[in-house]
Parts: structure tokens; C-alpha cells; sequence
């Protein structure tokens, strides 16, 4: 199990509770899930990196429970309750910010919570209703929240009592009518304090809280179904967008005009993150597929069945995604590991099956190993310096 | 002068058939340019003439080929080949990874605990409200009614002009489990909305090839009342499992087979043929079938999650014309 769990570069978080680890290199897919345990109310609504180590994930359930895996271990390690999911609704954010574990759900509470105690330390009201929260990567310390006819407000944990900015809603349309307002994510703009958010009445607004106008700076639209995802290129100039009709578009930043489509998508996007590094962004929603497309050449570069709705989507910052990459980033894996733990290594050896669409079967060999709770040595051969 | 334009006319007519004939003969021995096709020759009679000959040229081999090929197979006898078997599209269809593996513990899972589970745990009985766009026409009208005697405990009700996100939470309030909206477009009907109740997902159809109860050739007697069993063919991918399970759940649980019907969803290339008959046993081994009742076909247009909204729900598949019938091999349900 930690083996496994270490080969993958992409998690997700799906409507069955089971989360999912992907190894794009080995074309595998993983179920990581609590013991026999399967419930709806299990459902993943939420998922985030415990540290920029990114050897813990914090797993958001619609119970209200936020619980800790390890990707090092392969297990979850250890699961709190935040909140009661009755009067509060499931969880919209997880963020964790000097140590301390921010949630927000959907009734719109933001609440902060130390280590270990069931009870918050810091609430805060961030409206009605909260579609979304995001954290920025750069001031740990402030999240982004936004709703239905909720607009964007960037909070600073620091001092809670007042948003540091609060957006207005634009201006009366023609026939002097308000414009009905809907905010369902938003993405920190690197570099600079701008915040772009989507809305569901399918626009893309950009709002810069340094500039005196508290309106969006740019307003793009696309399509006409809601927008359900947003997600920043690195570079900070163009967005990739997705809608409840599975349709992705890459908009420019400048001047809010549509690149280019990202085809292939069946269902609605329930989530989209760019890399790091390389230009890819993989999506993942309704139609149970995970996608990984080109941002470049806007191809289709993996596809990968996993059997139910995923509702959300972390990628590892780790280069492990192509297959040229997969080698050395391996080659480079059996080196340092060689160098810790060099017995554990030699005596594995390598499974002779590869490659084959044998993802259901590892699935279920998986779910029945947890169960029976018989830790198999799978034996593996690692062959240095040979794929 | 008409005489001698009509003389003239046939002399030149006759001359050209002559010359046609000759040129025939001729052009049979003359060497056509290689890049030489029927299409560019102008003369409609002789190009029909030229293409009627090459058929009879190609079929005149085939034939001789295919007699070659008997005597081959006889002269061989058993240790002849086994047959070939042609290539039909449904052979040929591409592997769909989202198909269905019995075993699969997390599908299993998944289905069981869908929208569909408070039926298949035999908590509910199916309550089908049917109804139309707003004033249909005779045959609408009559297919709906017709729709409803198929389906036991359907009810039709007339859409007075109002909006179905309205209707809707009406409908669970007074126990309905299905709602059915009948599209119509120039008197006849072309599209079906089936939204499961609860909470369950709205699948929207294409309807086409409507026939109604008079136009049934050698068609039996009306449905009864008994509860018909289901047929439910070739739903194999996820999506088909999805969609299987919304028709099964139109239907009470137990048929009663006293009433000796059935109802058929068949699923091939995408396209779902829904049929109903009564049928009797002669003997053990034969069976006789009377088709009674509409017959129509669907195709899937979207599957979406919850109830009606078409506009800010979610969809769980949408037709992509484009995208999805770039490969004529694939199929999705």
C-alpha cells in the first residue's frame, strides 16, 4: 500500500467515498479507503496538501470529518470532526494555514481549527452561502470566499473581523435590472494581489483589490451554461474554464478572449488543476473520467476510467506524469531510496504484468488486502536503469 | 417546314445512334486513357449502357469466384476452413473501457446506493406522471394515452402552459416517482424528458419512429391491466447501466404473468427500440408473439443530475455530435 501510494502523482476524491491515487507513468489507478467502510455520507467534497511536503492530504467527507492520509504510509492517519453537517451543509474549502486547519462549508462559516480539539478557535461569517474557498499560495494567511448572490470577499485570518476586500456586484444591465450574481471559484492571481473567479451565469471576472474600483477590472464570458471550475496557468496570464456541460476553454487574461477549446469531456467539470510545471491540466467530473490534456497543443494526453463521479482533484508538484519523465523520476526514486533502505528494495521484486488495463482488478485486490488486513510482501523487481 | 425539321431531327438522331453503335463497337476495342471513369462520359443513355455492362462484368465474376470457392470447399470437406463471418458494425465496436464488469465490487457499490436504490430495495412503487409541451396535437395526444396503458399506474395530465421546475415538487408531494414530458414539434413527437422524482436524474431523448396502435400490422387486442414484464438489451457501459435502470424503474416490481406481456428496451448502436407484446407459449419449445401497443425509438441526448434544470444543473453526459461521432465504431450506451 505505501508503495502504491507513493507511485502516484494525482488524487481524487469521489462521490463514493473512496479516494483515488493515480500513477499516470504506470497507467494504474489505486482505491485508498477506509476498511469495508463505504458510505455516501463518506463522499469527498474537499481535498488539500497537509504541507508543501506534500506527504499528507487532508480528505474533506460530507460527514463533516476531515481526515489525514499519508502518502508515505498509504494510510489514512487519523480523522476530526469539524462541524456538523446538518446546520452547516459539506464542506466547500480546506485550507491549512501556520499549522492550523481552516474549513469552510457551505452555509458560510469559516472556522479555523488547532491541533486536536474539536473546537474551533476562530469563526468566521463569510455570507448566506459559500460555493468556494481557496487559499492564496503566496499570503498563507488569506482565503477567498464566494457564493450565490454572495460575492467575492478576501479574508485575512489575522485580523477576521472585516474582509480585506469585498466585491460589488456590476453595474444594472439595460433595462436597469440587478444582475443576479453567483461565484463558484476563484484562483489567486501569482505575482500580484488580482483574484479571477467564475461565475454561474458562465462569466469570468477579474477583480483587483490594489485598484480603488471594488467592480471587476475584466469581464469575459464563455458559453452558456454555469462555469463550474477555474484554474491558473502558471504564468498567470490565461485561465482554463470548465462548464456543466463538460466543455473546457483556455481564456486569455488581457484582454478575457477564448484561446482554445480542450475537447474530450462527456460530463460537468467538477474540477480542474493546472501543474506546476509543465503545461497540463488534468480535470476530472461527472462522466467518472480523470483527463490530463496539453495545454500547448490542447491534446488529450491520458485518460483514465475511475468508476465513480469525482468531485474533486490534487496533482503531486512532482514531475511524475509523462512517461519519459516516469523513468528517471523512477531511476532517480530507486537511487535515493537505495541509498535509505537499500535491503527493502533488493528484496522486492517486480510485477511481471504491466501496462494491461487490469485497473478494476488492482482495484478490487486492493479493497480486499485492506480488508482482510494480510499485508502481502508483493514482490517486485525493481530492474535499475530499465523501465 | 415542320417535315423537314422533323426529318432532319430523326436523320440526325439515326445518324447518331448509328454512330453510337459504331462508336460502342469501337470503343470496346479502342484503348481507353488509363485515369478513364464512367462519370466522364456525357451522354447519359450510353453511360447508363457502359455502367450497366461493368455491373453485369463484376457480378459475372463474382459469381464465377464464389462457384470456385464452393467446389473448393467440398473438394475439402472437412478439413475445410470454418466460414467467415462478416463484419457488422456491432463486431467491429470498439472496446469501451467503461463497460461494466459484474464483479466490480465499487460499481456494485455505486449502483446501490444511487437515486435508483430507494426502488431497487423495493421501498417504492413507480407512480408515472405523463404529460406533453404545451397543446399537443392528435397524435401526441393519442401516443401519450397509449404510453399510459402500457405502463401501469401512469396518469396523463394536461400541461396547461405550466413550467416543469413547478410541477416538479408537486409531483413528490403527491408520491409520483417519474415524470414524463412528451416533446411535440409539428404534431408529432420528437422528444422525451424522463425526470426520476426524488431527486434522481433527467434524461432527455430523442424520439423518433412513433407508431401508434392503429398502425400496427397483425396487432392483438389491447394491453390489460397486468404489470408487464421487462426486457431490458445490451446496456453495457456505465452509462447504458444507467440508463437501463431508469426504464426498469418505470415498471412495478413483480409482472404479473398472467398477462402474458412484455415490454422490450433494446439498445443497439445507441439507439433504444422499445417495444410491447403478448406472447403465448404453444408448446415448450414454441412461442407465439402478437405486438400490441406503441412501438417507438429513443436516442439519448443527456443524462442530467437532479431534477429538471436544464439550464443550471449538472450533467452527468451530453451528446457531443461532433466529437462523439467521429469514430462510426463507438458507441456509448
Amino acid at each position: 500500500m505505501a508503495d502504491r501510494s507513493r507511485l502516484c502523482s494525482v488524487w481524487l476524491g469521489s462521490e463514493t467515498g473512496i479516494l483515488k491515487g493515480v500513477s499516470l507513468s504506470r497507467k494504474q489507478a489505486f482505491n485508498f479507503c477506509q476498511v469495508s467502510s463505504l458510505s455516501r455520507d463518506q463522499e469527498v467534497r474537499a481535498l488539500c496538501w497537509a504541507d508543501p511536503a506534500e506527504s499528507e492530504l487532508l480528505v474533506g467527507s460530507v460527514n463533516g470529518t476531515v481526515k489525514t492520509f499519508s502518502t508515505e504510509k498509504g494510510l489514512f492517519t487519523e480523522s476530526r470532526s469539524c462541524g456538523d453537517p446538518a446546520e452547516d451543509g459539506a464542506f466547500t474549502g480546506l485550507a491549512v494555514a501556520d499549522g492550523a486547519l481552516v474549513t469552510c462549508v457551505e452555509s458560510g462559516k469559516l472556522r479555523v481549527w488547532k491541533e486536536e480539539s474539536s473546537v474551533h478557535v476562530l469563526e468566521v461569517d463569510a455570507g448566506k452561502s459559500v460555493w468556494r474557498m481557496r487559499q492564496s499560495p503566496e499570503h498563507r494567511h488569506r482565503v477567498a470566499t464566494g457564493g450565490k448572490e454572495n460575492g467575492l470577499r478576501i479574508w485575512d485570518l489575522q485580523r477576521p473581523e472585516q474582509p480585506v476586500f469585498a466585491a460589488k456586484n456590476v453595474r444594472n444591465d439595460f433595462l436597469d435590472l440587478r444582475r443576479p450574481e453567483w461565484v463558484r471559484d476563484m484562483a489567486f492571481i501569482p505575482g500580484s494581489d488580482k483574484v479571477v473567479t467564475c461565475t454561474g451565469h458562465h462569466e469570468v471576472r477579474v477583480y483587483d483589490p490594489a485598484s480603488p474600483q471594488r467592480r471587476p477590472v475584466l469581464e469575459a464570458q464563455y458559453g452558456e451554461v454555469p462555469l463550474t471550475a477555474l484554474a491558473l496557468v502558471p504564468g498567470g496570464t490565461s485561465v482554463v474554464v470548465g462548464n456543466t456541460h463538460g466543455q473546457l476553454a483556455l481564456l486569455d487574461l488581457r484582454k478575457g478572449l477564448v484561446r482554445g477549446c480542450l475537447k474530450g469531456l462527456s460530463g460537468g467539470v467538477r474540477a480542474l488543476q493546472c501543474h506546476a510545471s509543465r503545461p497540463v491540466v488534468a480535470s476530472c467530473g461527472l462522466d467518472r473520467f480523470l483527463r490530463i490534456h496539453s495545454l500547448e497543443d490542447r491534446t488529450l494526453l491520458h485518460k483514465v476510467y475511475l468508476k465513480s463521479r469525482l468531485n474533486c482533484l490534487l496533482l503531486a508538484s512532482r514531475d511524475l506524469e509523462e512517461g519519459e519523465a516516469a523513468e528517471e523520476g523512477e531511476k532517480k526514486e530507486v537511487k535515493e531510496e537505495e541509498e535509505e533502505e537499500d535491503e527493502v528494495w533488493d528484496a522486492m521484486e517486480r510485477v511481471e504484468e504491466r501496462g494491461e488495463p487490469k485497473r478494476k482488478l488492482t482495484g478490487e485486490e486492493e479493497e480486499e488486502e485492506e480488508e482482510e488486513g494480510v499485508r502481502r510482501k508483493s514482490k517486485k523487481k525493481r530492474k535499475k536503469g530499465q523501465d | 417546314p415542320c417535315n423537314e425539321m422533323d426529318t432532319i431531327g430523326t436523320k440526325g438522331l439515326n445518324g447518331l445512334k448509328a454512330e453510337g453503335g459504331q462508336a460502342d463497337s469501337s470503343s470496346q476495342g479502342a484503348a481507353f486513357p488509363p485515369t478513364f471513369s464512367l462519370s466522364e462520359v456525357k451522354n447519359k443513355q450510353r453511360r447508363h449502357l457502359m455502367f450497366m455492362k461493368l455491373k453485369q462484368e463484376k457480378r459475372k465474376q463474382k459469381m464465377q469466384l464464389k462457384k470456385k470457392r464452393r467446389k473448393e470447399r467440398e473438394a475439402l470437406g472437412d478439413k475445410a476452413p470454418p466460414k467467415e463471418v462478416p463484419k457488422t458494425i456491432e463486431n467491429q465496436r470498439v472496446y469501451d473501457e467503461t463497460t461494466v464488469d459484474p464483479e466490480d465490487e465499487e460499481v456494485a457499490f455505486d449502483e446501490g446506493t444511487d437515486e435508483f436504490s430507494a426502488y431497487f430495495n423495493r421501498l417504492t412503487n413507480p407512480k408515472v406522471l405523463i404529460t406533453t409541451s404545451d397543446r399537443p396535437r392528435g397524435r401526441t395526444v393519442r401516443f401519450c394515452e397509449q404510453l399510459a396503458t402500457v405502463i401501469p399506474d401512469a396518469h396523463v395530465y394536461y400541461r396547461r402552459g405550466l413550467a416543469l421546475k413547478r410541477i416538479i415538487p408537486q409531483c413528490v408531494a403527491r408520491g409520483f416517482t417519474y415524470l414524463m414530458v412528451i416533446n411535440e414539434d409539428r404534431k408529432v413527437p420528437n422528444g422525451m424528458v424522463l425526470c426520476h422524482l426524488p431527486d434522481g436524474p433527467t434524461a432527455h431523448f430523442k424520439v423518433s419512429s412513433v407508431r401508434l396502435r392503429k398502425e400496427m400490422k397483425r396487432r392483438g387486442k389491447d394491453p390489460t391491466m397486468h404489470s408487464p414484464e421487462v426486457i431490458l438489451n445490451n446496456f453495457s457501459t456505465r452509462l447504458g447501466h444507467t440508463i437501463g435502470r431508469l426504464f426498469a424503474a418505470l415498471f412495478p416490481h413483480d409482472p404479473q404473468f398472467v398477462g402474458r406481456q412484455v415490454a422490450t428496451f433494446h439498445n443497439q448502436r445507441d439507439f433504444v427500440f422499445f417495444r410491447f407484446h403478448r406472447y403465448i407459449f404453444k408448446n415448450e419449445k414454441k412461442v407465439g408473439i402478437q405486438e400490441l401497443g406503441p412501438r417507438f425509438t429513443l436516442k439519448l441526448r443527456s443524462l442530467q443530475k437532479g431534477t429538471f434544470d436544464s439550464k443550471f444543473g449538472e450533467y452527468e453526459w451530453v451528446l457531443k455530435r461532433h466529437e462523439m461521432d467521429a469514430c462510426r465504431r463507438k458507441f456509448q450506451l
